[in-house]
């Protein structure tokens, strides 16, 4: 697609290869991935298993480092950092959020949401008050000290989106974020999803389902490794201001009802 | 980022399985006790035995005589004179310089009998011919009147000094003072002149000097002795008269100085074995050299006893280890969340370590208050079983029944170093362990 030179990027990749050398045999992976994603972007990659397509979400995630190509994330190439440096990366420049959710068990609501803070070493009242706000957002204010297992699937996504907002990221990296949830709850977090990106939130959505996709603007395709597809989604499924503020409070009142 | 909030968040994830947290502190909790304990128990019976060894007297040297085993069969009375001899005793005294004195005693065994009351059963006890010194070299304390005294022993007077149990088995209800006591074997008569404060038996020592009981002792002069009761001594036996013939049972020598004492030693064995050098009737003990090899004795005891103790420790750190490794795996996907939100693989590692670390310093500080506890609740439990099984308490070793067990100062930082050092050296590798996972894979780990 045609980047509009005008708007910031979030994220730039550029010839991403990627190589597995099982035994004697290589694996390749990625075979030259290439894109660019403005500020403000929301895209959908999809594609089949073996289509490099979860390989794809681990170098975007700096969980892993390609074997070719470069990375730029807020001015600097994170493709070859080291460990550290990569942690430091996700920690600051990125947001996740996981199809199981992936909360830490012992800490409550709000220290879940600090986590990314914590090591970035920014933990202080500020910063408590920010997580504090952010599960208001999120429609769980009222539950600041559950623990994940007190919480339903939604309510469990909708602390990690949180989470993965609290570090102010350059882009929110979903993988399968609604794989785990019935329809309802489903729309529930796309609706957020929406409402984030139309504050201006870039989003990444990794899934496979066709129908979550049609919520993004626009779809990366993948086939063997490479781009298949790069193109604005036509028929864009929105959710109205007044839907977004119906499953909001929805959501709110869903929480009381649970209690 | 060893922060407050890592050691908070460290002891919440291990209260997350309080019971399995509670038995990994306990393997610790045993072990830092058991240092303690056991090097407790460990000084205090060497300082008790130091103790006896002490109370001989580091700057003596003792030599005893010892009864060679009877050769003669029979009524066949063959007399062969054993032990150490007075011209001995003068050519050790007038040769070795570094000699103060010399203490000679001779010891029978005797049937004392109050003279104002023949008809009462006799009483076994030990009759001790010895000079006024007798007294300090021994520790013998006077209760009432006075020890033989230089005139006494001069003159060779008819007196004696009665230890204070004797005394109060001879006298149930008169003052022994000025009273006589009579030798019905001997058919002497001996009046007191002094009566002793009770005093506690010595324990044996390696063998080499039996134990003494000063309980039941009369003590003469040591020249009143050889007047009246000869070198010869004969007792009545099933097969007949047994003879023995011995000048003296004991001589303690008092060195200058303890450091004088090895040297002294050596001389004075040179003195008594010139003639033959494999003497068997007498015996040389040097307290100072005991004492020396008590120390050696007490360093290699408490060796092995920190020996035990370190290995019911590492027991403990691998029951940590153990734990750890189970839990690390347990929460491979936590590890995997950690890592993507940002976590370093030192944060990991500090995480766990954080972890083993509160486990084993808290089984370090139970183990130290148990630890401390040691000398009341072996009081206790000695009291017990006094009280509950007394047959069986009779029976226990001297030793068990006096011993207090003395905390070593040094054992509580070395023991609660021990548990962090334990709790760092087996928390590691499950740690590094921890760290060392791809992220991904933790992530994919269900």
């Amino acid at each position: 697609m045609a980047t509009d030179s005008t708007t910031k990027l979030a994220a730039s990749i550029r010839d991403f290869t990627k190589h597995y050398v099982l035994k004697s045999e290589t694996v390749k992976a990625l075979r030259g991935v290439s894109f660019d994603i403005p500020e403000g972007d929301y895209v959908a990659i999809m594609g089949p298993s073996g289509s490099g397509k979860s390989t794809l979400l681990n170098l975007l995630g700096c969980l892993d480092r390609p074997t070719g190509g470069s990375f730029i994330l807020g001015g600097d190439d994170v493709a070859q950092m080291s460990d550290d440096e990569l942690s430091g990366i996700r920690a600051s420049r990125i947001g996740f959020v996981f199809q199981s959710y992936n909360l830490i068990p012992q800490l409550t609501v709000v220290e879940n949401i600090e986590v990314p803070l914590y090591y970035m070493g920014r933990l202080n009242r500020e910063s408590r008050k920010r997580s504090i706000a952010l599960a208001h957002m999120v429609g769980l204010g009222e539950r600041l000290d559950h623990r994940p297992t007190q919480l339903s699937g939604g309510q469990q996504q909708r602390v990690a989106i949180a989470r993965s907002l609290v570090n102010d990221p350059y882009f929110i990296l979903a993988d399968e974020a609604t794989g785990n949830l019935d329809t309802a709850t489903t729309e529930e977090i796309l609706a957020i999803f929406q409402r984030l990106n139309d504050e201006g939130r870039t989003i990444i959505m990794v899934t496979h389902e066709d129908e979550v996709a049609e919520y993004a603007k626009r779809i990366i395709r993948l086939r063997d490794g490479e781009v298949q597809l790069d193109e604005p989604i036509a028929n864009r499924q929105t959710f109205s201001a007044e839907q977004i503020a119906t499953i909001s409070r929805d959501a709110e009142i869903k929480d009381e009802e649970d209690n | 980022m060893l922060s407050l909030r890592t050691w908070i968040l460290g002891v919440k994830s291990l209260l997350l399985h309080p019971m399995r947290s509670a038995l990994t502190i306990l393997g610790i909790f045993i072990g830092v006790a058991s240092v303690i304990w056991l090097l407790a128990i460990g000084e205090g019976i060497s300082q008790q035995a130091q103790k006896q060894i002490e109370d001989l007297g580091a700057e003596n040297i003792i030599i005893r005589s010892i009864k060679p085993p009877d050769t003669s069969s029979g009524s066949v009375t063959q007399i062969e004179a054993f032990g150490v001899r007075r011209a001995e005793m003068r050519t050790i005294q007038n040769t070795i310089p570094t000699i103060s004195g010399v203490v000679p005693v001779r010891e029978l065994k005797q049937k004392f009998i109050y003279a104002g009351n023949q008809n009462a059963t006799p009483v076994d006890g030990r009759l001790v011919g010895c000079s006024p010194e007798y007294a300090d070299v021994t520790q013998l304390k006077v209760a009432r009147g006075h020890f033989i005294t230089s005139r006494e022993v001069d003159t060779k007077e008819s007196v004696c000094v009665i230890a204070g149990v004797l005394a109060q088995k001879l006298f149930p209800s008169e003052d022994p003072l000025n009273k006589a006591i009579l030798l019905p074997e001997k058919s002497e008569y001996f009046k007191v002149v002094g009566v002793l404060e009770p005093r506690n038996a010595t324990a044996a020592i390696g063998g080499s000097l039996s134990a003494q009981d000063f309980s039941l002792d009369l003590y003469i002069p040591i020249t009143t002795m050889r007047a009246k009761m000869t070198d010869i001594e004969r007792k009545r036996t099933s097969g007949g008269i047994q003879m023995s013939e011995f000048e003296l049972s004991q001589v303690t020598i008092v060195v200058d100085d303890p450091e004088n004492v090895p040297r002294t030693a050596k001389l004075v064995e040179a003195t008594l074995m010139a003639k033959d050098e494999r003497r068997q009737d007498i015996s040389v003990i040097v307290p100072y050299e005991l004492l020396e090899q008590a120390k050696t004795t007490r360093l290699m005891f408490m060796m092995f006893m920190g020996l035990i103790a370190a290995i019911s420790l590492i027991v403990g750190g691998i029951g940590i280890m153990n734990i750890m490794l189970a839990t690390v795996t347990e929460r491979t996907r936590e590890i995997g969340i950690r890592r993507a939100l940002g976590g370093k693989r030192s944060d990991i590692t500090n995480q766990f370590l954080v972890e083993t670390i509160s486990l084993s310093v808290v089984g370090g500080l139970c183990g130290i208050l148990i630890g401390l506890l040691c000398p009341v609740s072996i009081e206790i439990a000695r009291n017990i079983f006094r009280e509950v099984r007394p047959d069986l308490y009779a029976g226990l070793p001297e030793a068990a029944k006096v011993m207090t067990p003395q905390i070593v100062p040094m054992s509580i930082p070395l023991a609660f170093s021990i548990s962090v050092i334990v709790g760092v050296l087996f928390g590691l590798y499950p740690a590094m362990r921890a760290a060392k996972m791809d992220p991904i894979e933790a992530l994919r780990h269900e």
